[in-house]
């Protein structure tokens, strides 16, 4: 593979990042994606849908996100400057939004009146619910019944905003059967709906639209980094679950080769254990959701279901464009268990006066190890991609803690 | 040597001047002495063609009759090499009925597509469907077939227009599966006028015998059916019977209750003297 300082280049005219990604779904669905691509490669040379993008950015999402120099967290660690991209005070509370904006932009332009979308932590139904209610599209968010328990907040948000919440009870009620329920809903309903996936997964060209519209993370940190640091930094690192929000962050970085790529996976209870949802460093290649991907599954080739703390990473799958960056070398996959993430949970919001999500604050847990091999001189972004307000019940719970 | 078990499964028909019936059933539901019994007892009662569904966790274009065919099969540790050896088992005492395979891409990626494609040749398997394996992804499947007498079957719907017809048809082999609704399995029913447009062009444009299927559950649909196309394809109807046997405690009753449909339908079936126009 030639690859060198061509990073930017993938997927191919396939959808292939190298060997990962392509367009594996029923025929019934086919027609709607080669669609969706041909609207999104005239959307994209459309400086009309940039001009919208960037207006509702500024002024409904709140962007451009800050960048900030976690002072007390970096002399913690006693290694590089940590500085966080807070994309958490986004409109919503996570990076969700700057996907949604342009997947729900994309849907108008298609003449697509109905709007699913699938959801974990509930921070993309969240999202996907309040720009559905912004431009007045009905809404149907799948979330696993699992995850209606753990995130009633959220679930109630959603209702708030006017979507209808299908909790899905196949499988284990997580993410995955989320998104296989939404898939089953898009195939019966091809005329009117428009699919909001919220990772950078899926059938291609999901992976490279949802890159595209998170890159804005990864474009405002660049420019934020430079003017404060007058830099590019060495190291950026972000949380992994479909692996949206690492990607915003990673691309835009991605030919600068000095600029190392981290990714955090969660690691549940140990990858040993097998109850854990790093798909990278515990699972192999395999088929599943449209892509081909790193995946949990068996010998047989079933899919295994995740397990983390954090609702938003417990899936068994991860964007194709991360599992090209593992196998090139180009980007570092780390772990962190449930425990790892309770403690950096913890350590941020005493140490920096910020609550994070349970998600980023796997990202937080390698920050320290990170910033310590970088040194004294070096320059680290994470990415605090979420506000953990819709978790600190979950996290009174794993403390023993009563509210 | 293409298809050869199927290609002499349509001329048949052909010369009988009617349509076949595609039964389908997945493998080790509930268990797979239980699933070879009810493969006898299809194949006894009239189903000319027989698919033997591969459980898989995620089976995004199933609806629930068929997911849960699926968890009750997983369930009882059913895998892939399990439903090759079925339809081996099955295949030793019956040298003429198609076999086809249809499931998920991914188990069939792990097992790898060359030694998949040699250990269902092994078995006497005539084909597969698999359905997250569209044209544009299929190479590896197709490569290893084309040394084997193994037919890559595609799917064709409602949203598919003549100009993608021409990319399905290309190397597809055995017959073309018509999805009569865009959905998933186990649906409401398409009312065959509706689709006969459909089924005519992808005959035309595929040259393949084509068979209907999706939302067909009883001798009536199946005749209506049997008017427009070349096959009619029954499976949730099918697999509620292995539902209801293993519910009551006597699987006994999944091969007495697939058998007795298949008869039904396949009576419905051959009631109907297809018109000229769609031999």
């Amino acid at each position: 593979m030639s690859i060198q300082n061509t990073w930017d280049q993938w997927p191919d005219e396939h959808g292939r990042f190298g060997d990962f990604g392509g367009r594996y779904v029923a025929e019934t669905l086919m027609p709607l994606i080669l669609d969706l691509e041909t609207e999104y490669r005239a959307a994209k040379e459309d400086p009309a849908f940039a001009a919208e993008m960037d207006d509702l950015w500024k002024h409904y999402v709140g962007r451009p996100s800050p960048l900030y120099f976690a002072e007390r967290l970096s002399e913690h660690h006693g290694g590089a400057k940590i500085y966080f991209k807070r994309d958490e005070l986004n409109h919503t509370g996570a990076h969700k939004i700057n996907n949604c904006l342009g997947q729900i932009l994309l849907a108008k332009r298609m003449g697509k009146t109905r709007i699913i979308a699938e959801t974990g932590a509930g921070q993309h139904g969240v999202a996907t619910a309040t720009v559905c209610a912004r431009f007045g599209l009905p809404c149907v968010v799948f979330m696993g019944e699992t995850d209606v328990e753990r995130q009633k907040p959220n679930v109630f948000r959603m209702k708030l905003l006017g979507a209808e919440i299908v909790p899905v009870s196949s499988g284990t009620g997580t993410l995955k059967d989320a998104m296989n329920e939404a898939l089953r809903d898009w195939v019966t309903n091809v005329d009117s709906t428009f699919y909001c996936i919220g990772t950078a997964a899926g059938p291609h060209p999901y992976p490279e639209l949802v890159r595209d519209f998170q890159s804005v993370i990864g474009r405002e940190a660049r420019e934020q980094i430079q003017e404060r640091e007058g830099r590019l930094p060495d190291a950026v690192m972000a949380c992994i679950g479909g692996g949206s929000n690492a990607i915003g962050l990673f691309h835009p970085f991605i030919e600068d080769e000095n600029v190392r790529l981290i990714g955090v996976e969660a690691a549940g209870h140990g990858v040993e254990t097998g109850e854990h949802a790093a798909a990278l460093n515990g699972g192999l290649p395999g088929i599943l959701h449209g892509n081909k991907t790193y995946l949990l599954q068996s010998e047989d080739g079933q899919i295994i279901d995740a397990h983390s703390i954090s609702a938003g990473l417990d899936y068994p799958g991860i964007g194709p464009e991360h599992a090209f960056l593992r196998d090139t070398g180009r980007a570092e996959y780390l772990t962190c268990t449930d425990q790892e993430a309770l403690d950096a949970f913890q350590l941020c919001t005493r140490l920096e006066g910020i609550i994070p999500a349970l998600e980023p604050a796997h990202a937080l847990a390698r920050v320290g190890e990170v910033a310590n091999d970088l040194g004294p001189d070096g320059l680290l972004i994470m990415n605090l991609c979420g506000r953990g307000d819709k978790d600190v019940f979950s996290v009174a719970e794993a403390l023993g803690v009563e509210i | 040597m293409p298809v050869s078990r199927i290609t002499a499964r349509f001329d048949k028909a052909k010369a009988e001047n009617r349509a076949v019936l595609v039964a389908y059933l997945m493998a080790g539901d509930p268990d797979l002495e239980t699933s070879y019994e009810a493969l006898c007892a299809l194949r006894d009662n009239g189903a000319d063609i027989i698919e033997l569904g591969a459980p898989f966790t995620d089976p995004m274009a199933d609806g629930p009759a068929i997911q849960k065919a699926g968890l009750r099969s997983l369930a009882a540790g059913t895998t892939l090499k399990d439903t090759l050896a079925l339809a081996k088992r099955f295949r030793e005492d019956d040298p003429d009925t198609p076999l086809i395979l249809m499931g998920y891409a991914n188990p069939v990626h792990l097992m790898g597509y060359e030694t998949f494609a040699e250990a269902a040749s092994q078995a006497g398997v005539d084909g597969s469907i698999i359905v997250d394996l569209p044209p544009e992804e299929d190479a590896p499947l197709r490569a290893a077939y084309a040394t084997r007498d193994l037919a890559v079957i595609r799917m064709a719907t409602p949203t598919t227009t003549e100009s993608r017809m021409k990319t399905v048809a290309e190397n597809a082999s055995g017959f073309v599966y018509y999805v009569a609704i865009a959905g998933i399995t186990g649906a409401g029913s398409a009312d065959p006028e509706d689709i006969r447009e459909g089924v005519d062009m992808a005959r035309r444009v595929s040259g393949l015998p084509v068979c209907v299927g999706f939302g067909v559950k009883n001798g009536e649909q199946a005749a209506a059916m049997a008017h427009i196309a070349d096959g009619v394809v029954v499976g949730s109807a099918f697999v509620d019977n292995a539902k209801t046997a293993q519910e009551s405690g006597d699987l006994g009753l999944a091969a007495s209750g697939m058998g007795r449909l298949a008869k039904e339908l396949s009576e419905a079936i051959r009631s109907v003297r297809l018109e000229p126009s769609a031999t």
